[in-house]
């Protein structure tokens, strides 16, 4: 098979699987379990197959026009790019959305919605490896949104209950309120770029010789940072997350953790000379990864619901990659993103089988059961690995590429002369944010994922009180996609060495410095909440420990760092009270004059019942009256002619 | 048609104003009068002097048709109607309807402006009676030959009011049924 | 004869039966008018035939077709006349309000009612 061919497939599969459930679904479930699995395997399959293909080669670049836009220089097409990252990426995505569905025939066993529920889902992929693959802005627009309105029904899919229908909303919301200003960016970037393909538009910005710049570089870079802030979930359109969490496991593993998060950060790693080129940009972009990554790791500490640490968790992960992105190293970024979709999407299905095997997806309620390890031991298992690769202890897969990330922030820091991946240059203020703030995180997210591990599982004297409620153990479909994850998450950061050569090829070895540094502040971070915790439990019963870490910062950081107050204090309160306001007009004013243009004719209706009386004398008298004055006119006017 | 004035008279235009004058009188008594009664044998003469209007005009066939039929039977029709709806014999104070002030005024603009229209027009037309022009012989040629299928129909429509005023009859006696049956007090 | 005479005469007689239909209450009475707006236009139409000299006699003929009709017209309005006398108790037409535009919740005023004492009852504010 050709490899275009086969990459075409890749996004084509899902999708069509996605319509032929949609369009069966309701009258044969029985073949929705297979149409869901078996499309999404093959195209992970494919995809490993392009991917194998087109390893360390050439970009392979195909297109065909689309649809004309008026311009002839700007054609829409359908154009694929099958470089490192792109193939990559698509395997990762792939091979997540194939888990995922897997699980979910575990996971959502006799769900009444299943059907929609695993249309959406392919269709999602598809989106997604749409994104992935594409190399025309227009199209991976479509992408991009029909991703954005897949997470919306997704996220919502619970909607029997209030907190999925808002979260939903909200996800949709804020995501578009990045997505406008991400639109006109694209056209800004497309017509002064003059090509709506992305390799057209790098190549032309990073070759030195035809001396080509955007006009407006920074405010381009900056619009399209909107869109990609809401759907990477960075500071500030970062707090649909923790709330999309409202949707079933799987989704979490799929949308928030691998695959639409992923793409804001990928997109930028595409369009990285865009960015590169406006130093302010880059500078902007290193400050709201730094404020993302910190507060999100120290709200992460904070929470009770195991799957918002996780969020929290992916919000401060897609901050390092962020980061990455802004001292212009797109191989540490998206080295970090395959990482961290694995662990991340591992870490979420694990959580999934806890919260059904404990019934609940409190931290606090957890840490009062008994046996939990036992009870769920692949669970047990894919958290330790996933929470250790998440704390970027080595060797596992974490380490490797955060290393690349604090690396590059050090080299941009250091030495400006970070020149391998390319002639892209960092402004040395991004580096050092970056390596502050990377180091920062370090310590913080060792410190949540060790709290983590200890309230859900570490009981040495078997202190816990509350025996598990009686449940259905997890299904062996779903196990089994825990131990196919826990491979990656295990081994992907060794394979750096190979996946340089696929990407830009610089190199993205750990370097002793960085590495010394970061696991330091991992180990110190560890070991103060162990030590934190060890007091609590030995004092009175295992307790939480992040209260006592965080002093009096802990309420604040549960609640997000008040963000959502102080949207509803910015955004939601003036429009309420716009709505009141129009509200008030609408009845005051609008009403007014549709009473009165009722109760005009209304008046004069009665009026006019009024000669209604009845007594046919008054009637014929009028009559009369009229005929005389009509024969009156008719004469005088015949008279006039 | 000789050549004379408006208002040069003959002796049939005085007799015809005089009568004209009565036929007018007795119309406007026939409408204004409070006794019942009288407003009927009021309208016998004003219909009797348009009888003789009808002479005046050498129209002899239906002056005597309009003396048999209206005089004859129309008028003797109304008198039971009156007698039927126990109308009062004395003055009755509310024989007429609180309209009569629009009534009047109506009545009044409406004679003007007919009566300003009418002379207006006819100002100079004259007729000729010298040749009488209503005699029965000529009326019944045109009747039974121009206008025998009008006359046909006028049969069948007198028929079917005949029919019609016999039925509301029927269905008054046949429904109400009530002792207040019968004629005057 | 001047034309004018009896054009002059019918517009008047005409015009006084407007005023006895308009002004009058008891229904018979406006039926007297009606003929009186009849006779009117009988007279017009004889006036105009002779000035005329109409060999088919048009005028005069419809003015006998119209006797007929009024003769008619005396025989269906006076039984009308007694069923809604017979009916109502009252010839008055200005009593008669059947038709008035009111609300429907409003008890028909004029309906009819049933039973003599109800006729009755009416005949003394009428007759």
């Amino acid at each position: 098979m050709n490899t275009t061919t086969a990459a075409v497939l890749v996004p084509l599969l899902p999708a069509l699987a996605a319509a032929v459930i949609l369009l069966t679904g309701r009258r044969a479930p029985g073949y929705v379990q297979p149409l869901a699995v078996v499309p999404t395997l093959a195209s992970a399959a494919l995809a490993v197959f392009v991917a194998v293909r087109q390893s360390g080669r050439e970009p392979l670049l195909a297109s065909t026009e689309l649809t004309p836009t008026g311009n002839p220089t700007l054609p829409v097409e359908l154009a694929v790019r099958l470089d490192g990252f792109a193939v990559l990426v698509a395997v990762l995505v792939a091979v997540v959305a194939g888990c995922v569905q897997l699980y979910s025939t575990g996971y959502l066993r006799g769900d009444p919605r299943y059907a929609s529920y695993a249309a959406l889902v392919s269709l999602f992929t598809s989106a997604m490896l749409l994104v992935v693959y594409t190399d025309d802005l227009v199209v991976l627009l479509v992408g991009w949104e029909v991703m954005g309105i897949c997470s919306y029904f997704l996220v919502g899919h619970y909607w029997e209950t209030a907190t999925a229908r808002s979260a939903s909303l909200k996800a949709f919301l804020v995501t578009k309120l990045g997505d406008v200003p991400f639109v006109i960016g694209i056209l800004a970037l497309a017509s002064d770029a003059g090509s709506f393909r992305i390799s057209d538009i790098v190549a032309r910005l990073s070759s030195s010789l035809s001396g080509f710049e955007l006009s407006h570089p920074t405010l381009v870079a900056l619009l399209l940072l909107a869109g990609v802030a809401g759907k990477s979930a960075q500071l500030p359109l970062h707090t649909w997350l923790p709330d999309a969490m409202a949707g079933p496991t799987p989704v979490s593993a799929l949308i928030h953790a691998a695959t639409m998060v992923a793409a804001g950060v990928y997109f930028v790693a595409r369009l990285l000379p865009v960015f590169a080129a406006s130093a302010a940009a880059l500078v902007v972009l290193a400050a709201l990864a730094a404020l993302t990554m910190v507060g999100s790791a120290l709200a992460a500490l904070a929470q009770d619901d195991i799957k918002r640490v996780l969020a929290y968790s992916t919000i401060g992960q897609l901050g390092f990659m962020a980061g990455a992105l802004a001292v212009a190293d797109r191989e540490a970024a998206v080295f970090h993103l395959l990482t961290h979709g694995a662990f991340k999407a591992l870490l979420f299905l694990a959580a999934g089988v806890l919260i059904q095997t404990a019934g609940t997806g409190s931290l606090a309620a957890m840490s009062r059961m008994r046996e939990l390890r036992r009870r769920a031991p692949d669970a047990f298992w894919a958290t330790t690995v996933g929470l250790l690769a998440l704390a970027a202890v080595p060797p596992f897969a974490g380490f490797f590429s955060k290393e690349a990330v604090i690396g590059a922030a050090e080299h941009a820091a250091l030495d400006n002369e970070h020149g391998v991946s390319s002639s892209l240059a960092a402004p040395a203020a991004a580096g050092w944010i970056v390596l502050v703030a990377g180091l920062a995180t370090a310590l913080l997210t060792a410190a949540y994922a060790t709290r983590l591990w200890l309230l859900a599982f570490h009981d040495p004297v078997d202190a816990r009180v509350e025996s598990l409620p009686p449940g259905e153990r997890a299904s062996s479909a779903m196990t089994g996609v825990l131990w196919v994850l826990m491979v990656p998450s295990l081994l992907l950061g060794l394979a750096y060495g190979k996946l340089s050569d696929w990407l830009d090829g610089g190199s993205l070895a750990p370097t002793l410095t960085t590495s010394v540094l970061a696991t330091g502040a991992a180990v110190l971070g560890g070991t103060a909440v162990y030590a934190t915790w060890r007091r609590a439990y030995e004092s009175a019963q295992a307790e939480d420990p992040a209260p006592a870490l965080l002093g009096p910062l802990a309420r604040h950081a549960e609640a997000g760092f008040h963000l959502d107050a102080v949207y509803a204090a910015v955004v939601v309160r003036p429009v309420d009270a716009a709505a009141g306001l129009v509200r008030h007009l609408d009845r005051a004013v609008i009403d007014t004059y549709v009473r009165g243009a009722a109760g005009a004719p209304g008046l004069l209706g009665t009026l006019a019942r009024r000669a209604g009386t009845g007594n046919v004398q008054t009637y014929l008298s009028a009559l009369v009256a009229g005929a005389l004055v009509l024969g009156v006119a008719a004469v005088l006017v015949a008279v006039g002619d | 048609m000789t050549e004379r004035e408006l208002l040069s008279t003959s002796g049939q235009e005085i007799v015809f104003v005089l009568v004209g004058l009565m036929v007018l009188g007795a119309a406007v008594l026939c409408v204004t009068t409070r006794q019942l009664v009288h407003a009927a044998l009021w309208l016998v003469v004003a219909l009797g002097g348009l009888a003789v209007e009808y002479l005046l005009l050498t129209a002899e066939f239906v002056a005597w048709v309009q003396v048999l039929i209206y005089l004859g039977s129309v008028v003797v029709l109304l008198l039971f109607g009156l007698m039927l709806t126990r109308a009062p014999i004395g003055p009755s104070p509310d024989a007429d309807s609180g309209n009569r002030p629009v009534a009047l005024a109506v009545a009044l603009a409406s004679a003007a402006c007919l009566v300003t229209l009418v002379v207006d027009a006819f100002r100079t037309t004259w007729i000729d009676l010298d040749e009488p022009h209503g005699r029965s012989d000529a009326l019944g040629d045109s009747l039974f030959r121009t206008w025998v299928l009008p006359f046909e129909a006028l049969s069948v429509l007198l028929l079917a009011a005949l029919v019609g005023a016999i039925a509301l009859s029927r269905a008054r006696r046949a429904r109400a049924g009530t002792p207040a049956d019968g004629g005057g007090r | 004869m001047h034309l004018v005479y009896p054009a002059v005469l019918s517009s008047l007689l005409f015009c006084v039966g407007v005023y006895g239909v308009l002004a009058r209450r008891n229904a018979i009475l406006v039926l007297m008018s009606v003929e009186l707006m009849l006779a009117a236009v009988s007279l017009n139409l004889v006036a105009f035939d002779v000035w005329l000299g109409d060999e088919v006699h048009s005028g005069q003929v419809l003015t006998l077709f119209l006797i007929a009709l009024a003769a008619a017209e005396i025989g269906v309005g006076l039984a009308i006349v007694l069923l809604v006398h017979r009916e109502r108790g009252s010839s008055a037409v200005d009593r008669l309000r059947a038709l008035a535009d009111r609300d429907g919740n409003e008890p028909d005023r004029a309906g009819p009612e049933p039973g003599p004492e109800g006729a009755a009852s009416r005949e003394t504010t009428t007759t």
